[in-house]
This record gives C-alpha cells, structure tokens and sequence, in this order.
C-alpha cells in the first residue's frame, strides 16, 4: 500500500493489540508503550475503557480524548523517551469527524441534535471500533509520536476492529440506503416505487416514526458521504501499511486460545498477519520436586506447599499444550511468554514488571 | 438488596426457580459460559429441564456470521460434546432425576423471522430479510437485533410458565458482556422510546414486563475476584438496577483459589528450616520452588481475600463461590466438581436465610 506508509516527515509505527475479553489487552498494550519510552521512543498509548487505578496510574483518569503525558513515578528513573496516553471517548471523536466533514453548521447541528445519531455514536456495536481506528489515523497523520499502541475494544468479534474503518461505508454502500437517498441526489420529489414498496415494509414491522426518523438521519449525511469514504479509505490503508503490525494477546487457557488463533487467521486473511504473540498470565516455570522428596515431605507441615508447587506445575504443563498450538499455528509471530504476577498490574512499576518481559 | 425470602428452607430447587430466566453476565474473561453450564446443569441435577441460551452473533449484527466462530464449541466441551451450539436446541446431558440441560443460540435475524411467520405476515418477513432493509434498520435502530432476541426469549419463558410437558422449565440466559448488557436489557426500552410502532413496539413493551418482574427475570453476575472485573461487577449491578429496571438475583464468584493451609514462613530460610526440622532435606532449588510457588499462592490468595471483603461490603446480594480448576481446559469432570460446589454453596445460603 502506497503514500500511508510514511505519515508525514516521519516514518511512525503502529502497534495493534487485538486479542479476546478479558485477556489484558489493555495491560499489555500499556506495557509496549512504557517499553517504547525506556527505549527512547515518543509514544502513544489509545486506550478504550482501561481499569480505573491503570488510568489513575497513567494519569489520564477523566481526562478528555486528547493524548496527555504520563510523568514517570516518583523517584524512579527519568525515561529516555516519552510515554503519552489517551483515552478514547467515542462519542466526542465521531462528533468531531461529523464537524470536519458536515458542508454547513446547520447540518452538524441538524446531525449531532437527532435521535438516531446520538443511538449510532453512543450505542451501536462497531462504532467503538471504528472510533478506535479514527483515533489512531488522527494521531497517526499528526506526526507527533515515533510508536501509536491502540488497545482494541473487548467486542465479543474482535475482527471488528479491521472492518471498523468500512462500518459507515457499507452501510452507505446499502442498497436500502440508496434508493433512500436516491431522491434527496436527484431532487426528486417522490421516492422511487421499489423504495417506497420497502419503507412501507419496515413501517409495518418497527412504525412509521422510526421509518421517518432513520430516512432524516440518512438525508442528513448527504454531501458528507465522500469525506467519509476517503477517510475510511485513508485509514483502512494505514491498518494494512507496512509500518502498522498486529500484536496478539491472550492468555494460555483453551477457550481464550481458541478465540485468539481465530482472530489470527482471519487477520492473515484479510492480509494483516500478526506479528507477536503474547501469552499473558503465564504459571511461572519452577523445578519439580524429585519423587523422593515429595513422599518424604507427604504429611509434614509442609505438605500443601508440595501439593501448590504440583498444582502450579500441572497449569504449566497445560499451558505449555497451548502455547504449542499457537507457534504451530503462527510459526511467524514471535512468541511472548508473560508471567502471572504475584500483584494486579494497576502502577507504573507493575506496568515496568511487564515490560520487562516484552521484547524490544 | 435481599432476595431470599427469609426463613424459607432452601433448596437448589428453590433457588434456581427464584426466576424462569437467569440473565448471566459478567467482564469478559471471567467465565460466563462456565458459570452458565453449572446453573443450569445444577437445576438438571435437580429434575428441572434447562435451556442454555447463547447468542449466536456479535451484538446488533444482522448479517450471518461466515462459519461458526469458535464460541460455539465452548459450552459442548463442558458437557463433552464436540457440536457447535446452533439454533436447534440439542440435549448435552440427562440426569437420572429426568432433568436435562440443553442449549439453542439464537440469531436475532432468525428470531425476527420467526416472529413474523407467528403473526401472520410470512412474506413480509422474507421481503424484509432479502431487501437488506433489515440491515439498515438494525444498524439505524441498534437496541433492534437485541430487543428480537429477549423476545425470543421471553417467548420460550412464556412457554416455561404455561408449564408445558417436555418444554424447558429454567432458561438460563449466557448474557453479552458486563460493558454490553445493560444497553442489551435497555434495548425494549429505547425502541419504546424512539417511538417504535407495529409488532416491534408489541413486542417492545411484553419484553419490558418480562424484564421488570422478578418472578420471571433476574441478572446473576459472575465476576472473578480481581480488581477490574468486581469493580466492574459493582457497576454493572447498579446500572442493571437503575437503567435496566432488572432485579438481580445472586453474585457468583469464579475461580477461587482452594484455601490451602500454607506455613507462616514461605521464603527459602523458612520453607529449609521447616523441611529440616521434618527431618528431611531436600535440594536448594527444591526449597527455591516451593518458596516462590508458595509465596505467589499467598499473595494471590490475600488479593482474592481483599477483593471479596470489597465486593461483600459494595454488593449486598447472596454469594456463590466456585472454585478455581487447575486446568486450562475445562471438560466435564470440571464442570462436575463447580456444579458440586454450587450446590453446597445453595445449601449454605439457606443457613443465612432461616
């Protein structure tokens, strides 16, 4: 893909963490980021709904949808680089983009005042996503940050997140849609019959007002279309340049396993193979207990330290198993093996705990 | 929030037919699908006939998913089966108490489907569906795809109500996740307010009654005891309550650690001395294992600790505890031993209560 690759004067880099739920996505996303600034970079981090002591840790708790830099903690060591965090509010970023491309204040009044929009902008599965990846263009085009890091949001299809920039797209591209909109273009008065016969259809099932209301909503947009289709183009460019590279973070458990090599063929699909792959929460590796020992310390006080240190082995092992299937899988990607922590990562210095075990 | 009746006697049996539908939900990752499994084959265990829901697409997505997403196997392997979960409802166990689990997923464009051949207006449906208007409406409209399937469901609870023979008696609903469910139980609610009209307001306004009585309707939050999903927990059961006009029924903590009695001392030192004075001696990086095995169990164990006490004071509602499997794959000798664990749980509950 040509003319994204460089974004301006400088040749910034994209970093996409996609995984499923509950993996720490977000974490580990933070963690790149800090690992960036120790190495000099000037980073940014896109975060979609963090926990609230990480936000608090990160310094971006409240605050708007505009990058704000992270200090480093108190007495620790300055970082050679920087690390900038923003976290995404949907909302205000798709009111902005319907501001840059609207031909009329009357029709970004008109927009950000129905109903219907503020469902779309707020509510509507995908629109997250597609925020998400407007953010990042934005920071992307802006020219300020050598490392963007974009933590996807936990949809239940994390694939979301690729199609995110076409969301508005297809539903443009919709062949309901187009026969709506076909009147307001040619400035007919009267809907074309075929349209008509189907609006008719939906009144019936869902009432006339809905039907009114979503017709207005799409009229709205008209004259706007082409500024949103060059845009989603210009980012979905982006997420297939050279320089943006997918990490993929899941935990060793079956399931979430399943879940993260699905995403991953699909990406290498789509073209948009990952590049790492990160296994977080991993049992740490400890040397067995040789069979002597463990009969001998059976019945001893010691004996649910043994009965731990099995357990613990038995998840390793286990985890081993999967952690098999995904090199097998994704031979390419660079495996990252991430410890489970004795504490929760929601600080700075459990944030460099992580870091540590990413590579540069 | 009390919702036991006190001085009841308290079965597994009562509990789980506190409500004919059990809304699961909980972040993602915790272990919803797991959670749903034993409810519901708890209540199989004890003569009920239940039926795991799922829901089959990404929320408010009309269009059919190309191929099954890996989702589907998850809840077969708990009860062994290696079937993908589809729109036919298909048995996964029977118990000799004559209870049985089963599980359906539902599609909403199915369900809209299928409530419009119901009504009489067969060909409108297919119309409908091969326009694409569909599409656009849901997309215009997004509580549309949601609010098709709790009609779905609140179809099947009408049939559990009327007590119909070889129907299932408890749903137990495999909900979207913590960030999702509320907007997906507001979902009746909004179309009401966007002034919906026709079979979709109808169907708007049953589902709501559904949603609000407690007798038919209750939220179970599964969370696991780590800070950012019992804080989400805390959340979400106020917005359930506030927004969603949903009572909740009980919180279920997964993935507890088994207390496990581990000595005072659990650096190296302490664990050597220990071994020395039991009168064995094992090697410097045997001591080195247990020790940080040890120490990682007891800090893992405090932070659940601590995580419960908050999530006990924030949200008064009854516990069930289900115990951490060390597996990372769960099958049904898993499934058996959290079923177990929530029946005793049940049990205890009714210690509280009388």
């Amino acid at each position: 893909m040509s003319g994204v690759a460089r974004i301006g004067t400088r040749v910034g880099r994209v970093v996409v963490c996609v995984g499923p739920g509950g993996v720490g996505k977000t974490t580990i996303a933070a963690a790149v980021g800090l690992k960036g600034a120790l190495s000099g970079l000037c980073v940014c981090v896109v975060t979609v709904d963090p926990a609230r002591r990480l936000a608090d840790a990160l310094g971006i708790e409240g605050v708007g949808n505009e990058p704000c830099l992270v200090t480093p903690p108190q007495g620790g060591k300055a970082w050679p680089g920087q690390l900038w965090a923003v976290m995404l509010d949907a909302q205000s970023t798709f009111d902005h983009l319907v501001r840059r491309y609207a031909t009329s204040n009357a029709q970004v009044d008109a927009i950000l005042s129905n109903p219907l929009y503020r469902n779309i902008s707020a509510a509507l599965s995908g629109t997250q996503e597609y925020m998400a990846v407007e953010k990042l263009y934005e920071l992307a085009e802006e020219d300020r940050f050598d490392l963007v890091v974009v933590d996807t949001p936990p949809s239940q299809h994390a694939f979301d997140f690729l199609e995110a920039p076409q969301h508005l797209v297809r539903l443009l591209d919709n062949r309901f849609f187009r026969l709506v909109m076909t009147p307001a273009r040619a400035g007919l008065r009267a809907l074309e019959l075929g349209a008509q016969l189907m609006l008719r259809t939906v009144a019936r099932v869902a009432g006339g007002q809905v039907v009114a209301d979503t017709v207005q909503f799409f009229t709205q947009f008209e004259g706007m279309e082409e500024g949103f289709r060059a845009r989603a183009k210009r980012a979905n460019e982006l997420l297939f340049s050279e320089t943006t590279s997918f990490t993929l973070v899941s935990t060793p458990r079956r399931d979430a396993v399943d879940e993260a090599l699905y995403l991953a063929s699909r990406l290498g699909a789509a073209g948009a193979p990952v590049s790492s792959a990160v296994m977080n929460r991993c049992y740490p590796r400890y040397v067995g207990l040789s069979p002597a020992t463990a009969s001998l310390l059976a019945g001893t006080p010691l004996a649910p330290l043994v009965a731990n240190l099995e357990a613990f082995r038995q998840m390793e092992r286990q985890e081993d198993e999967q952690l098999a299937r995904v090199s097998a899988t994704l031979p390419e990607a660079a495996l990252v093996r991430v410890p489970l922590l004795s504490g929760e990562v929601c600080d700075l210095t459990a944030l460099g705990d992580v870091a540590r075990y990413l590579p540069r | 929030v009390k919702v036991l009746p006190g001085g009841t006697e308290l079965e597994p049996r009562t509990f789980l037919t506190l409500a004919r539908v059990l809304i699961v939900t909980g972040k993602g990752g915790v272990g919803k699908t797991t959670v749903s499994a034993a409810l519901a084959n708890l209540a199989a265990k004890n003569g009920l006939r239940a039926l795991i829901v799922q829901l089959a697409t990404p929320q408010a997505r009309l269009s059919p998913p190309d191929g099954w997403a890996p989702e589907a196997w998850q809840l077969g392997r708990l009860f062994g089966s290696t079937e993908p979960v589809a729109y036919e409802p298909s048995v996964l166990v029977s118990h000799p108490t004559g209870g049985t689990v089963s599980a359906r997923a539902i599609r909403p464009d199915e369900a809209l489907v299928e409530y419009l051949h119901l009504h009489g207006m067969r060909r409108l449906s297919r119309r409908l569906v091969a326009s694409g208007a569909v599409d656009v409406v849901a997309t215009a409209i997004p509580g549309m795809p949601d609010m098709l399937v709790l009609g779905k469901v609140k179809q099947m609870e009408r049939i559990a109500a009327a007590g119909i023979p070889d129907t299932p008696s408890l749903i137990v609903l495999d909900a979207p996740a913590a960030g999702h469910v509320v907007s997906f139980l507001q979902s009746p609610r909004g179309l009401l307010d966007a002034a919906a009209g026709g079979p979709v307001r109808a169907q708007a306004e049953e589902v709501v009654e559904m949603l609000e009585d407690p007798q038919r309707c209750r939220v179970m939050l599964v969370t696991t005891l780590e800070e950012t999903p019992v804080s989400e927990t805390i959340e979400t059961a106020r917005l359930v309550e506030e927004r969603a006009g949903v009572q909740l029924g009980a919180v279920l903590v997964n993935g507890r650690f088994p207390t496990l009695d581990l000595p005072e001392r659990l650096d190296p030192e302490g664990v050597g001395e220990l071994s020395l004075s039991a009168g064995v001696r094992p090697l410097e990086a045997e001591v080195a294992s247990l020790s940080r095995a040890g120490l990682l169990r007891a800090a893992r164990q405090a932070s659940q600790t601590a995580q419960l006490a908050r999530l006990a004071e924030t949200l008064p509602l009854p516990r069930l505890e289900l115990p951490f499997c060390f597996s990372s794959e769960l099958g049904p000798r898993e499934l058996d031993e959290l079923t177990g664990a929530l029946s005793s749980g049940v049990d205890s509950l009714a210690l509280d209560v009388s």
